[in-house]
């Protein structure tokens, strides 16, 4: 009796062998060995690799500005997106919750941009900006703004601007479902109490719908943190990081030591850099939110 | 009497005004798209001077031309057999997980299952670099058996295995959920009929978890579809390479001939507009689930 038991329950583990052998190979391993790598000189290929302590990390915060300027602008397409982005779509997610007509529809179209790859996005807008022929100088050229034509994604003071707009655009629709749900899943009988005692929309916002809405934009600000300072596809098929590194991020720069000067080591040193700030600062904003909720 | 009437047209002053901004939204949402459409049906030479929305003559023949003389037959092809089989072999792998951690006796499940929502969590910038030296050691990225299918269906597989890895978690977390909500004595009375663990999992719990295993294969469909980054770094030949790759490579090809380009990259986003219409509520909902963890 005993023994058929134990088979029994061996036998159960094969429902999750193959997702579990799967899951230790491709994501377990990588994912220590991104961390074993980065104290390595290795250039992928040869068997010999150099073991060199922290010396990848030492160069990364001493001796590598352009890492850090990739760093900057990774943080300042996140900022724009935070701002211009959640801001957009906290609006329209408003507009829609007031009950009108046609809601459903605006949900579907606002949400085409976020189902399309950041490959295909980008190459649209990368000639919508051109300076030759694309869409935006002509349209400047008829309104009358044509002065301030230019090659966008060539030009060091409008190219990250640029990226982070085509950023925005396929990323607001969302935000805006995600901050939809949270405002429609608000018990609409607080909305009536609070008028019935006389508040106004301001009051009824700032009074009711923020606070129940703060996991809702923890959340949202999180993960717009993490695909943001992550962003790299729209960056390839815009500006490649041009021009003269203007446009350079942080994935795109760890590409560049893999393929270009073959540094894995070194790469995987820029990856546990930047995924141990982005851990950091997503439990920090948890703990924020843990706290706000609570008072 | 004045003041219903006051409120009237405030009210209906904030309702045009409100659709007006949510209409402009929408067409900035539409235009682009548009577009690229209209864009690849004009010609080389006009491309550049008509700038209006819809052509006075429509060139389809630029889809032809990039179908058969841009490679966008293969590449479509391509997507489509990743898609397919990574999606089919996530729907398995995580169903048959998810039933095991949800219904069958095993010490240890709750860790495993935790492992995996861990793991969904935290952002590891740099995997792709060990991936790429752990394909390597295995021996997907240069196979050498001597037949040229062979080493294809290697370096297929090579790009195949770490898709379906990164839906586990996704699938087994939804797809457990799905399974504990499950009614026990269905299970039981399907058990005392002489149905085995296996039948059960195929015969009961499969079909009643078809709105999760929906959504799943709609998540997983997309994230491979678009998938660029393992692409660009393992596939090198071109008769392997999916859509999103082979947009770039065309791209860098033929850098100024933009109908045809915008002709691929209607052909590789027709059909996720599509599966999207089709399927915007299971997407909907799944982000709404998906926001409860």
């Amino acid at each position: 009796m005993q023994k058929i038991r134990v088979r029994d329950i061996t036998g159960n583990y094969l429902y999750v062998l193959p997702a579990v052998i799967l899951f230790l190979t491709f994501h377990i391993y990588p994912f220590i060995n991104v961390f074993r790598l980065s104290l390595f000189r290795w250039d992928g290929l040869s068997p010999v690799m150099q073991f060199v302590g922290l010396a990848n990390f030492r160069d990364i915060f001493t001796a590598s500005p352009e890492w850090w300027f990739s760093m900057w602008h990774a943080f300042y397409i996140t900022m724009f997106t935070l701002i211009f982005q959640n801001g957009l779509a906290l609006i329209l997610a408003l507009a829609c919750d007031r009950a009108i007509r046609s809601a459903n529809i605006y949900r579907i179209i606002f949400f085409i941009p976020p189902v399309l790859s950041g490959i295909v996005v980008g190459l649209i807008w990368q000639w919508i900006y051109d300076g030759n022929y694309g869409l935006l100088n002509y349209w400047l050229e008829k309104i009358g703004f044509g002065y301030l034509s230019r090659t966008w994604l060539e030009d060091p003071r409008t190219a990250l601007t640029c990226v982070a707009i085509v950023h925005m655009w396929k990323g607001f629709g969302w935000g805006f479902i995600i901050l939809l749900a949270g405002l429609q899943s608000i018990p609409r009988q607080l909305y009536e109490a609070a008028r019935v005692d006389g508040a106004g929309a301001w009051d009824i916002f700032r009074k009711v719908t923020v606070p129940l809405m703060v996991p809702v934009f923890v959340l949202v600000i999180i993960l717009t943190i993490l695909n943001t300072m992550q962003i790299y596809d729209i960056i390839l098929a815009t500006s490649h990081g041009g021009p003269a590194g203007h446009t350079e991020v942080p994935i795109t720069m760890i590409l560049h030591s893999m393929r270009d000067y073959r540094e894995f080591g070194y790469a995987c040193a820029q990856g546990v850099v930047i995924g141990v700030m982005l851990l950091i600062v997503s439990f920090a904003l948890i703990r924020v939110s843990k706290g706000v909720r609570q008072e | 009497m004045e003041k219903p009437v006051y409120y009237k047209t405030k009210k209906a002053l904030a309702n045009i005004l409100t659709h007006s901004f949510l209409l402009i939204v929408a067409a900035a949402c539409v235009l682009p798209l548009l577009w690229m459409v209209s864009s690849s049906l004009k010609t080389q030479a006009t491309v550049f001077s008509d700038m209006s929305l819809i052509p006075k003559v429509f060139h389809w023949e630029n889809y032809y031309v990039a179908w058969t003389k841009g490679g966008f037959d293969k590449y479509f092809f391509n997507s489509l057999s990743y898609t397919v089989v990574v999606v089919v072999g996530i729907v398995f792998i995580t169903s048959l997980a998810a039933y095991g951690i949800s219904r069958l006796k095993m010490p240890g499940k709750n860790i495993i299952f935790f492992l995996f929502l861990a793991a969904m969590m935290i952002p590891i910038p740099g995997g792709f670099i060990a991936l790429y030296a752990l394909l390597n050691k295995l021996g997907f990225l240069n196979p050498n058996t001597g037949y040229a299918f062979l080493d294809d269906l290697i370096r297929r597989l090579g790009y195949i295995l770490p898709l379906v890895n990164q839906g586990l978690a996704l699938g087994i977390y939804l797809l457990k959920i799905s399974f504990d909500n499950m009614p026990s004595d269905l299970e039981d009375s399907a058990s005392i009929d002489g149905c085995s663990k296996l039948g059960i999992y195929w015969h009961i719990a499969l079909p009643l978890a078809k709105p999760a295993i929906a959504i799943v294969i709609i998540f997983n469909a997309l994230n491979v579809w678009n998938e660029y980054i393992l692409a660009m770094l393992i596939l090198q030949d071109k008769s392997l390479m999916p859509l999103q790759r082979g947009l770039m490579v065309f791209q860098g090809a033929h850098i100024t001939q933009y109908p045809l380009l915008m002709s691929g990259i209607t052909i590789a986003t027709i059909p996720i507009i599509l599966v999207y219409v089709f399927m915007q509520r299971q997407i909907i909902s799944g982000i709404t689930a998906g926001m409860a963890r």
